[in-house]
């Protein structure tokens, strides 16, 4: 028990370090396509940990880029990909395709 | 042409920085310019293959490849950093005393150019392979023209900013100079580290409260000049996960700690009459 409260500060590091990154609580799909996401507004569950798969169905790469969700991920051509969020706060999310700015664009809305 | 110059721009912007603080960093050091130059060129061409293997990176290790080869290479320009930093607490003085040109050529930077080549070229790597992935695209659907006219305004921007930081560094007094760029590097080194860390996080290696620790984008915004420069210089980033700040002074007091015990060590030998003339004359 002594040792226990004398490491107290340590526990918000091994929750930290030692959270099952496995434990996905439930996976969502986005599609790049035309330089656009499809959907361009995804509805997710606050607080979970989320694994969200990336699919690039253009011949070019792409790059998920998002500063809310603090994410960055290139995406070759025709190819799957995947960045693990949350758990999110209750919110809107802004992310964009930063190789095609202009038109890929979308929100993520944690609810 | 303009969003093609921006995006290039910002990923040269942060490569230019690095390299002018190692540039500055390694003033005394003979043969510098040689193996920074040649840690630019490794690092284009290492774009180059990483841009054409990005897809076969990317599906190593179940599609974490890219994190983990990413996360590793910041790991390596982190330890490298981290030991020039040491090492400069001992030697910094008599390059010091070379950059004025007293005393004769210091060779002992030799081994220590070889780790800045590291470091610089993968500093070019990371930001140049997106660069060209981009760039690639960019002279697909918009045409050559467009891509070499975008690419090569961001690259000068990026270039330009650079050469203003090393300017403006090797202006610094001399008794100054070595703290300042210490200082520099020692940034470079935690933000790299909780570049990395911000990596495993997004694989899923390392996992995290998925809360930011804090937002300052209100206040400073990521994608603004000032947001770009702050990132490049200390690793400012609006909405850090806990455990990426928790990596970045982790390695801010880890070397610190050994700079100091390198310090004091050199301290109690130091017996070398050569250095020491240095010293003496430095100190006038």
């Amino acid at each position: 028990m002594q040792t226990i409260v004398m490491h107290r500060w340590l526990f918000p590091l091994i929750a930290v370090f030692a959270w099952p990154a496995a434990a996905a609580d439930m996976d969502l799909r986005l599609v790049i396509e035309n330089h656009r996401f499809v959907p361009a507004e995804i509805r997710v569950p606050s607080g979970k940990r989320l694994k969200l798969l990336l699919e690039n169905r253009d011949a070019s790469a792409e790059e998920f880029d998002s500063y809310e969700l603090n994410r960055e991920k290139v995406i070759p051509g025709n190819s799957n990909s995947f960045v693990w969020i949350g758990p999110l706060k209750p919110g809107r999310y802004a992310f964009v395709g930063e190789f095609n700015a202009a038109t890929a664009r979308g929100t993520l809305i944690a609810e | 042409m303009f969003s093609t110059a921006l995006i290039v721009f910002r990923e040269v912007l942060e490569a230019a920085l690095i390299v002018a603080i190692l540039a500055a960093a390694t003033r005394g050091i003979s043969g510098r310019g040689r193996w920074l130059l040649g840690g630019v060129a490794l690092g284009v061409l290492g774009s180059a293959l990483v841009a054409t293997g990005t897809e076969v990176i990317a599906n190593l290790a179940s599609g974490i490849g890219q994190e983990l080869f990413n996360a590793s290479v910041l790991s390596l320009a982190v330890v490298m950093l981290a030991t020039h930093n040491i090492w400069m607490t001992t030697h910094g003085r008599a390059l010091a005393a070379d950059a004025q040109g007293i005393g004769s050529a210091v060779r002992l930077g030799e081994k220590k150019l070889a780790a800045m080549l590291i470091v610089v070229a993968i500093a070019v790597l990371r930001e140049g392979a997106e660069t060209v992935l981009f760039l690639y695209g960019i002279s697909a659907s918009a045409g050559t023209g467009a891509m070499l006219a975008g690419g090569l305004t961001g690259l000068l921007g990026g270039v330009a900013c650079g050469y203003f930081l090393y300017t403006g560094l090797v202006r610094i007094p001399l008794k100054l100079f070595f703290k300042a760029t210490s200082l520099l590097i020692l940034l470079l080194a935690a933000s790299m580290a909780a570049q990395a860390v911000g990596l495993l996080i997004q694989a899923g290696v390392i996992a995290d409260s998925g809360v930011a620790l804090w937002d300052t984008s209100a206040f400073l915004r990521e994608d603004s000049l000032p947001g770009m420069l702050a990132h490049g210089l200390t690793g400012y980033t609006a909405r850090p996960a806990a455990a990426q700040v928790f990596a970045y002074f982790t390695t801010l007091v880890c070397i610190i700690a050994a700079m100091k015990l390198a310090h004091r060590l050199r301290r109690r030998h130091r017996h070398r009459p050569t250095l020491s003339a240095h010293q003496v004359r430095l100190s006038h």
